[in-house]
């Protein structure tokens, strides 16, 4: 369910009104999700799933028309000596490179995202991002994950970054909008549960953690944060938000966590590529390396499974 | 506020059962009373059986203490006192209940399995609360032993005697940790009851106990029902008496004592309430209440069984907790992923479930979790009750299970005279973002313990204890080293 209509900034909310954040509490639930046991035809179900949410990504200054294609080849044949793999639900690479993966990925149906608005840092005039986002979407990308400008919300500049995002949202057209807050920068989940807030009302079909390029990334107790601003965000409007945690998710073990409190916090509904994506590079292979445990009994080496 | 756009959290992805095993465990088909630092069989070769509350199969059956009984028992506990007990350098007591906390460390996982198995509760809290915790209050008394004057400055700390301690069946060990180790600390020795229902973790410390090589007689643990808990009270020879139950046996309790020269320390009944301020951080307020009144099947004197809550975010809150009540698991008290395990027995079961009658009756509107329950044994949906008046019962009675009662309060003078509107003063828990707020109601609300944006958080170090009918006199910290000691000059 894309907006079809664009926000103006008379929707943007009073975010002084946003519930508060305990942090204390917020890191308890966080690591209550982590003592649920996840065993056997659960665990296989949880992977696939897994598999099935992941924006397989590059976005390297090195990154090559090669290794692009590479990625797209990954992302279709996941490791084809296991039988009935999903594929992953996108990739993701930079403007330049989105012709490349959408002629790679040809007609298989899995969606080239692309990262705008001067990804990483978000430090470029208005009118360039919303030409590299119109630049992205002509070339094919199906998704734009933009940066929202920490500099002027941490100022206080709250229409502006409403006002840039619905403006991106405008230039995306029938693309999907991903908000990478860069939770990293933020410095409190009071203020990542406004911008999250900010950033849903502002027409963001995805909200993110993180770039992948500042640390913190995605962490259990931000992503916790997000998803209960995106179940109050339900509860008023009744318009679904998909999450999607980027950037320090790299084993089985801590993306079912993920999955664990996608679970229990907003329920069945979210629990498809449609509304969860993990945003990762090296994710993926520590999945199959673990299906290809269930199945055989014994772990096999990195060296069995290919990079990209 | 009946909001249309809801959360689905049945069917889909579900988790596979991941129960603790049991192959680690051994339990005796039966058990003696541990006397004398030997188990000895009961003068009238009486025993009653110990079930396992979520198959309703028999565990254990365990012996029944009559008042000769006892009399051995405190005999014992007497003769270890004049011995070798009160005249040991105090650095050396202390070395034996270190050693009871290490022996409990090693065998947690055995403790945590029976824990579950004979009480109910999921293996999540035996694991990580009960059993952890246990072993904490040892460590921590033990430490106590050898500095008891630094505790009482100027004034010579005297050991009491013989301790009688009776203890129930919601927290097993934890509960046994609370009275043994600061009474070992103190240099006094003791005869403990544990409850009928949950015997089997205590005879298990007794086990330890002995293997930590104390000296006989210093613990001695006899089971039994609540005849033989009377005769622990009123036997001449004890000279303190330390119970944690109902208000009612309390109330026995403290008339049979009155007049005598035992020192008592009496832990009751509670109906805490949980004050949430329109300015709290609410999704963390909303845990907090599930933590308040699920934890341990609500079980628990210090449960937050009353919600208080600023009434411009009462719908949200209690929307918000009816979305999380499906998400509580309800089951095997073993499965690792269990949130709420079994009642810990009939009569309890029966007890709570003629309170969500009374609830009805009284005009409440009763909502449950819609998730499936097992068919055999005791079981409880996680429940709450809105627009629930201050007179009804439900809202000034203990209910001692899973059971919430939800008022709403308009200014922070109506909160605070709701919160302490109750015979009970064991617990409060409060939860707003403004710091003088919580200063205000935590000075004002009457209870023992006060949590400030938490529940039901427990620490050796921190005392516990009741105001009015929630009983009287301080465990834990060192507030607990009081009541097992005469301070003089």
């Amino acid at each position: 369910m894309t907006l079809t209509v664009v926000p103006d900034s008379s929707l943007l909310p009073d975010l002084s009104k946003v519930s508060q954040v305990d942090e204390v509490g917020v890191n308890e639930r966080a690591a209550r999700f982590q003592t649920r046991s996840i065993k056997k035809e659960s665990k296989i179900e949880a992977l696939h799933m897994i598999l099935s949410m992941i924006d397989l990504t590059t976005l390297e200054g090195q990154d090559t028309s090669g290794k692009v294609s590479q990625l797209c080849q990954k992302a279709i044949h996941l490791h084809n000596t296991l039988p009935n793999l999903p594929h992953v639900a996108a990739v993701c690479v930079y403007p330049t490179m989105v012709g490349v993966a959408k002629k790679a990925l040809g007609d298989h149906k899995i969606n080239v995202a692309s990262v705008a608005t001067a990804f990483p840092s978000g430090m470029a005039p208005r009118h360039i991002k919303l030409e590299e986002t119109r630049l992205a979407v002509e070339e094919g990308a199906d998704e734009i994950d933009m940066v929202i400008s920490r500099g002027a919300f941490l100022q206080g500049e709250y229409g502006l970054v409403f006002d840039e995002i619905a403006a991106v949202k405008e230039a995306c057209g029938e693309a999907h909008l991903k908000v990478i807050l860069e939770t990293g920068e933020l410095g409190t989940l009071d203020r990542v549960r406004r911008a999250s807030v900010l950033a849903m009302h502002a027409g963001a079909d995805f909200i993110k953690t993180s770039t992948g390029k500042i640390q913190p990334a995605a962490t259990l107790p931000v992503t916790l944060v997000m998803l209960q601003a995106i179940r109050d965000y339900f509860y008023d409007t009744g318009r679904m938000v998909g999450m999607k945690p980027a950037g320090g998710i790299s084993t089985a073990k801590l993306a079912v966590h993920y999955l664990v409190m996608l679970r229990e916090t907003l329920g069945n509904a979210w629990m498809t590529p449609e509304w969860y994506r993990f945003g990762a590079s090296s994710l993926a292979n520590d999945v199959l390396m673990q299906l290809q445990k269930q199945a055989t009994g014994v772990y096999q080496s990195a060296d069995y499974f290919s990079k990209d | 506020m009946d909001n249309q756009n809801k959360l689905a959290f049945d069917g889909g992805w579900q988790y596979a059962p991941a129960p603790e095993s049991t192959d680690h465990i051994t339990i005796d088909g039966q058990y003696g009373l541990f006397i004398g630092g030997d188990f000895v069989a009961p003068e009238s070769g009486k025993y009653f059986e110990s079930i396992n509350p979520a198959t309703e199969e028999v565990l254990s059956s365990v012996a029944s203490a009559s008042s000769a009984d006892v009399d051995s028992a405190v005999k014992a506990a007497r003769k270890a006192y004049n011995g070798p007990w009160s005249k040991m350098k105090a650095a050396e007591r202390g070395k034996y209940i270190y050693r009871i906390a290490r022996i409990l460390q090693e065998r947690a996982r055995e403790f945590a399995t029976i824990e579950s198995l004979d009480g109910g509760k999921p293996i999540r809290e035996s694991r990580d609360i009960d059993i952890p915790l246990a072993a904490a209050h040892f460590f921590y008394y033990a430490g106590w032993a050898d500095k008891l004057e630094y505790a009482f400055p100027g004034k010579r700390p005297v050991s009491l005697g013989v301790a009688g301690q009776i203890i129930p069946w919601n927290f097993p060990l934890l509960m046994a940790a609370w009275k043994i180790a600061p009474a070992l600390a103190c240099g006094n020795t003791v005869v403990l009851k544990p409850a009928e229902t949950t015997p089997l973790t205590a005879l298990k410390l007794a086990e330890v106990v002995r293997d930590a090589g104390l000296p006989d007689g210093v613990v001695n643990i006899i089971t039994g029902a609540g005849e033989t808990g009377a005769a622990i009270v009123n036997h001449d020879d004890v000279d303190k008496v330390a119970f944690t139950g109902s208000t009612g046996v309390g109330r026995i309790i403290q008339r049979a004592l009155a007049g005598t020269n035992k020192k008592y320390t009496l832990e009751l009944g509670g109906k805490a309430a949980n004050v949430i301020f329109a300015d709290a951080a609410i999704d963390q307020a909303v845990e907090g209440i599930v933590n308040g009144i699920f934890f341990n099947q609500g079980h628990v004197c210090c449960a937050g069984s009353r919600l208080i809550v600023q009434e411009s975010v009462a719908d949200e809150v209690v929307q918000k907790l009816k979305d999380r009540m499906e998400t509580l698991i309800v089951g095997d008290p073993l499965d690792k992923n269990t949130d709420i395990g079994a009642i810990n027995s009939a009569s309890q079961l029966e007890t709570i479930e003629s309170y969500l009658r009374l609830g009805q009756e009284e005009g409440a509107e009763m909502h449950q979790s819609s998730r499936d329950i097992p068919t055999t044994g005791y079981w409880c949906r996680p429940t709450i009750f809105t627009g629930v008046s201050q007179s009804n019962r439900i809202v000034q009675e203990e209910i001692f299970g899973p059971v919430l009662a939800i008022q709403t309060f308009r200014t922070l003078d109506e909160g605070l005279s709701k919160a302490n509107n109750t015979p009970y003063g064991l617990s409060g828990g409060v939860w707003t973002d403004k710091g003088s707020k919580i200063f205000k109601m935590t000075q004002k609300i009457r209870a023992g313990v006060i949590w400030a944006n938490t529940f039901n958080k427990f620490d050796p170090t921190s005392p516990f204890g009741g105001y009015k009918e929630s009983g009287v006199g301080r465990e834990g910290g060192m507030h607990g080293l009081g009541a097992y000691l005469r301070l003089e000059g």
